[in-house]
């Protein structure tokens, strides 16, 4: 078996409601997935069944032996009650060596914040200390769940542009629910777009032309994306 | 049971835990009331019957249709009520003001070496599954990713609890033991920046608090528990004060 993760026909019913229906999805190496789709539509419920937080009604999923992987949750609500330093927390339960350690943490750019509380820290040094903690035992694979839901738009596109270096440098596969597409557009492989069932899913470029996307998004959102690819491209080879 | 009651203290105020210790207070006078009449004797009765009462709990919570505090009004009433009942129509003799109240003279021996073993091995529980306990404490989807079953993480947190609630019944009573969880955990979060200073500090504010307390209370003849209370609060109250003066300067 080639595929990290790959799950067959799976259907998800919780309480009577189909949360997941019929979804089918292969994550190979280096592969550079994001899935879009509407509020309730399943995304992180597909996340959580594909690390075997629940096992799927219907269908099955593979998991390559031993595989690691490094999750980004959609929200920690920090609790203010219990005191913890960053430090701390990107370690809990966490098996990592020294280098690795010195390694994600530069890589992330949390030097400054690592004695800071928990409590304390911004929405964009949060999410970066998130991403430090999921990258800590050197994943194959990174599942990353709305990761710049909090952050404002600059921050968003740095964000992003982390992950692109990341993605590249590691060469590790990417697995991540973003409504920015416009800006993920440049590094992502592979799109889905996900509303209880796969509506569709191709390549970024050919995705925003598929007749079932602009009924799902909208013809102005297609054209937003559009004009944001050509600038963003403008932008990456810039830098 | 100082030791204990700090450390078991400091994931009370983490989790927000405090209604559920007081509702396994409440229904330990249902444990009470049972292990009197089938026979097995009040303590055995107390830590039966909030285990069932945590298991239950943990349980109806799964479905999450409604809300634990919810939840927990209604069973820990539902225990307390159907509790006063099984006392009073047995006309079992129960010396109801020591139970709400605790009465440190009713301790025995046995009491204290089943105190002991209870200690023991809920501190090597916690210290053993302490990074588990951590990060479930902190996010329950990354737990999992990290391959922990966090249900089994709350079982054994209900567990200890329930094992400190009822051993510390008899010396601190049914209505303050939530505080006497609590309050020292909640003077250390202030002083500290770690959740290990955190147990640390609570724990020896608990030590104190228990020790003065019961030295107040067999020198002015007062009630232990509420002692223990009374001293507790006070060096919560001192320590946020100093926490106020030192912001300000
Ligand atoms: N454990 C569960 N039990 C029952 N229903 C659930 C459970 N988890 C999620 N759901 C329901 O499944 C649906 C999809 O939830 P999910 O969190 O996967 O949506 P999402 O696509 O991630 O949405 P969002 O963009 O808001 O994050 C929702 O209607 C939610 O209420
Ligand atoms: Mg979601």
């Amino acid at each position: 078996m080639n595929a990290l993760i790959s799950a067959k026909n799976i259907s998800v019913i919780k309480s009577g409601k189909n949360i997941l229906n019929d979804v089918s999805i292969d994550i190979n190496k280096n592969d550079f997935i994001t899935i879009i789709g509407p509020n309730g539509a399943g995304k992180s419920m597909l996340l959580k069944c594909l690390m075997g937080f629940y096992k799927p009604n219907i269908g099955a999923i593979k998991t390559k032996p031993n595989l690691k992987f490094g999750y980004m949750p959609q929200n920690l609500d920090v609790i203010k009650t219990i005191p913890m330093k960053a430090k701390l927390f990107i370690t809990i339960k966490k098996k990592f060596d020294k280098i690795s350690l010195k390694k994600v943490i530069s890589e992330t750019q949390i030097e400054n914040i690592l004695d800071k509380q928990l409590s304390f820290l911004s929405g964009g040094e949060m999410q970066r200390v998130l991403l430090a903690r999921s990258l800590l035992n050197n994943p194959e694979l990174l599942i990353l769940d709305e990761p710049a839901q909090n952050l404002d738009v600059s921050g968003q596109t740095l964000f992003y542009k982390l992950l692109q270096k990341i993605y590249s440098k590691r060469g590790l596969s990417i697995l991540m629910v973003s409504h920015d597409l416009h800006l993920v557009m440049v590094s992502t492989k592979q799109v889905i777009c996900l509303s209880n069932h796969i509506c569709c899913c191709g390549k970024p470029q050919q995705i925003t032309n598929d007749p079932k996307f602009l009924s799902m998004f909208g013809k102005d959102m297609a054209e937003v994306m559009a004009v944001y690819q050509h600038s963003n491209k403008e932008n990456f080879e810039n830098n | 049971m100082a030791l204990i009651s700090g450390l078991v203290g400091c994931f009370v105020v983490w989790r927000r835990l405090s209604y559920y210790g007081e509702s396994i207070a409440h229904s330990s006078l249902l444990g009470a009331g049972i292990g009197i009449l089938i026979g097995i004797g009040i303590n055995f009765g107390v830590v039966f019957i909030c285990l069932l009462f945590g298991i239950l709990f943990l349980w109806l919570q799964q479905s999450k249709a409604l809300s634990s505090d919810t939840l927990l009004g209604v069973l820990a009433h539902f225990a307390l009520a159907v509790g006063i009942i099984v006392i009073s129509f047995n006309k079992i003799k129960i010396d109801l003001h020591a139970f709400l109240f605790g009465d440190i003279l009713t301790v025995s021996i046995t009491d204290i070496w089943g105190m002991y073993i209870g200690v023991l091995i809920a501190i090597t529980l916690i210290l053993s599954n302490w990074s588990s306990l951590l990060l479930v404490t902190l996010d329950e989807d990354l737990a999992k990713s990290e391959g922990i079953n966090p249900l089994y993480v709350n079982i054994l947190l209900t567990t200890i609890m329930t094992i400190v609630v009822a051993l510390s019944l008899q010396i601190i009573g049914l209505l303050l033991i939530t505080a006497m969880l609590i309050i020292p955990a909640a003077t250390a979060r202030r002083l500290v920046n770690s959740p290990e200073g955190m147990v640390i500090v609570a724990t020896l504010i608990g030590i104190f608090s228990v020790v003065f307390g019961i030295y107040l209370s067999v020198e002015m003849d007062l009630p232990s528990g509420p002692s223990i209370v009374v001293v507790s609060s006070i060096l919560f109250f001192v320590s946020h004060m100093f926490g106020l003066i030192a912001k300000n300067e």
